[in-house]
């Protein structure tokens, strides 16, 4: 527990005594899902992100896009209790306790949400799956960490999700190692959304797969985040996939926010030189 | 009488008291692993030496010292360390459990119940229960320190998925005290019942790992299940072929090169007894 606790330092007192002092900045209750409050974070004198502040209210997917480097990643990082920002909030709108600063959470109560509420596609299957365990019990792990405890319903439910990510039913005990690429992908997003989350990080869901199976991914997807109502931050550098799937987009270059605003507005009518290249040189392609 | 090139028990009186340190806190937290620091023992690793420096810790002068090897006391390898103990502290032994004041053991639990006056040391080859699972120390570690169990019962959903049953049949996993989760190390699960309210000390030492955990008198053990697929202590069915105890953990024997086969009480010494009438 002390593990992320450690680096907090005086950073965090003074953001608790700031929070403790004036609850009038929290959003209403039916407010954002997510309230990112000037997040930064430096690898040393290497700016990771700075100054990041944006909302995502329910059923919202937000783009982020940037060049490589830019921070996405860190970001996202830092968005979902993986990294310990410098400074900053990030506010998630809990099912019992309304806003709570995740960062100030235990790693208990983080790890609870991490699992239950939240969802974490990784670009690289690996990162996100156990390779050695069975499709289903890739599945089953959310729940079983939830209590659950009838082999049954817990392959029911597996068995249900594969079925929704497009996958035979009849792969239930294959290891993800027999899986292609693509289906590893949908195999990774089962295993996250089968504890209905809220929030779903992705960071380049799509990269790596091949045109076809990307399309294919995409639709799937859209799919899953309208018939769940889920809110997502996208992480990518394919304009493409934030232009099917986002709602709104941010636009990174050096860690900082350079343009932000909706989806169509960004691509179709670039205001920031920085866009505008990024989205011409996208268009030339 | 004991060699005297030795210290009592081998080890040097610092050496006991930092396993015993260690001891007292894993009884302290039943079923938490303690790291210790592992001595070099006049054996191999694989041979119990976990067991053995704790057994050499916890073991005094007036102590009778029973040593079992999957139950028997004349094989190889518990004959060496009773002689071991015999040479290096001079202890009286025993092959009789109800005799024995300490019980060094290699993959099972006596058949006679044990006693409070009895401390029971198990010899542990590998104390993560999620090894397989979970390669990372520092992610099982954050694991038990969470009690974020969810892992390990998805070792025991891939036993059903693969099997249609939970084939595991040695080393099941255990909770304790409603906290950690435990290796037994290899006993037979047949033996897990018999962890559980147990009046006697067990101790259980990994060498090779390094790590030293224990149950305290009547604790709470109870194994890993699922709703639908209860844990069930099995054991072959039928009676053993020397004195015809129905209830007792039966190892298979192989009697001639036709195919031949019998079943006999893996615990020779109850086996034993129960043949003279009187276990
Ligand atoms: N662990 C780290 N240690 C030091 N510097 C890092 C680390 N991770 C990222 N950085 C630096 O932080 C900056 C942002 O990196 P980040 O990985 O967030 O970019 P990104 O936008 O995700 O890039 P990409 O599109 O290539 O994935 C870069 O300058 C990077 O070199
Ligand atoms: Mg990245
Ligand atoms: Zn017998």
């Amino acid at each position: 527990m002390a593990l992320l606790d450690a680096s907090g330092g005086d950073i965090f007192r003074e953001e608790e005594a700031r929070m403790t002092s004036s609850s009038s900045k929290y959003p209403e209750p039916d407010g954002p899902l997510l309230s990112v409050r000037s997040v930064t974070k430096r690898y040393g004198a290497r700016i990771g992100c700075e100054d990041i502040s944006f909302d995502l209210w329910p059923g919202e997917v937000l783009g982020v896009v940037g060049e490589s480097g830019s921070g996405k990643s860190t970001l996202l990082g830092c968005l979902s209790g993986q990294l310990r920002p410098d400074a900053g909030e990030v506010l998630f709108d809990t099912r019992d306790r309304g806003p709570v600063d995740t960062l100030r959470m235990s790693e208990p109560q983080r790890r609870h949400l991490a699992r239950t509420d939240w969802a974490f596609v990784h670009q690289n299957p690996r990162d996100g799956l156990r390779m050695g365990v069975s499709a289903g019990g890739n599945v089953g792990e959310r729940l079983m960490a939830g209590g659950a405890r009838h082999y049954g319903r817990i392959r029911e439910a597996a068995s249900d999700w594969l079925g929704r990510v497009e996958i035979d039913t009849g792969r239930i005990d294959d290891r993800p190692r027999q899986f292609s690429g693509g289906m590893q992908q949908r195999l990774q997003i089962a295993r996250n959304l089968v504890s209905g989350p809220r929030l779903a990080f992705m960071d380049e869901p799509t990269g790596g797969l091949d045109v076809s199976v990307q399309a294919r991914l995409l639709d799937l997807l859209r799919g899953l985040v309208r018939d769940m109502g889920l809110s997502a931050v996208l992480v990518t550098h394919d304009l493409a996939v934030v232009r099917l799937l986002a709602d709104r987009l941010i636009v990174m270059k050096d860690g900082r926010v350079v343009e932000t605003g909706l989806t169509d507005q960004v691509l179709d009518d670039p205001q920031h030189d920085y866009t505008q290249l990024l989205v011409s040189s996208v268009l030339q392609v | 009488m004991s060699d005297q090139a030795y210290n009592f028990a081998y080890l040097d009186e610092g050496t006991k008291r930092m396993i015993r340190r260690a001891i007292l806190k894993g009884i302290a937290v039943p079923g938490y692993q303690v790291p210790f620091a592992s001595r070099e023992m006049p054996m191999p690793y694989g041979w119990g030496t976990g067991g053995v420096q704790v057994t050499a810790a916890v073991l005094t002068p007036g102590d009778v010292l029973k040593v079992i090897d999957q139950g028997a006391d004349d094989t190889t390898n518990a004959v060496s360390i009773r002689k071991f103990f015999q040479r290096t502290a001079g202890v009286a032994t025993t092959e009789r459990t109800n005799e024995a004041t300490m019980i060094q053991t290699r993959h099972r639990i006596p058949e006679t119940p044990l006693t409070g006056d009895q401390i029971l040391v198990y010899q542990v080859p590998i104390p993560e229960p999620m090894r397989f699972l979970e390669p990372r120390e520092t992610e099982t570690r954050r694991i038990h320190a969470l009690a974020d169990y969810g892992l390990m019962q998805v070792r025991l959903y891939e036993d059903i998925a693969r099997h249609g049953e939970i084939a595991t049949s040695y080393a099941y996993p255990v909770e304790v005290a409603g906290r950690y989760v435990m290796d037994p190390s290899p006993i037979p699960k047949f033996d897990n019942p018999k962890l559980d309210d147990c009046p006697a000390i067990q101790l259980f030492g990994a060498g090779r790992e390094q790590r030293i955990y224990a149950l305290p008198p009547y604790t709470h053990v109870r194994s890993l299940d699922f709703e639908d697929h209860p844990f069930t202590a099995s054991k072959a069915d039928h009676a053993c072929a020397i004195c015809g105890s129905g209830t007792s953990y039966l190892d298979e024997v192989i009697t001639d090169d036709a195919g031949g086969r019998m079943f006999v009480c893996s615990d020779t010494d109850y086996c034993a007894q129960n043949a003279k009438g009187g276990a």
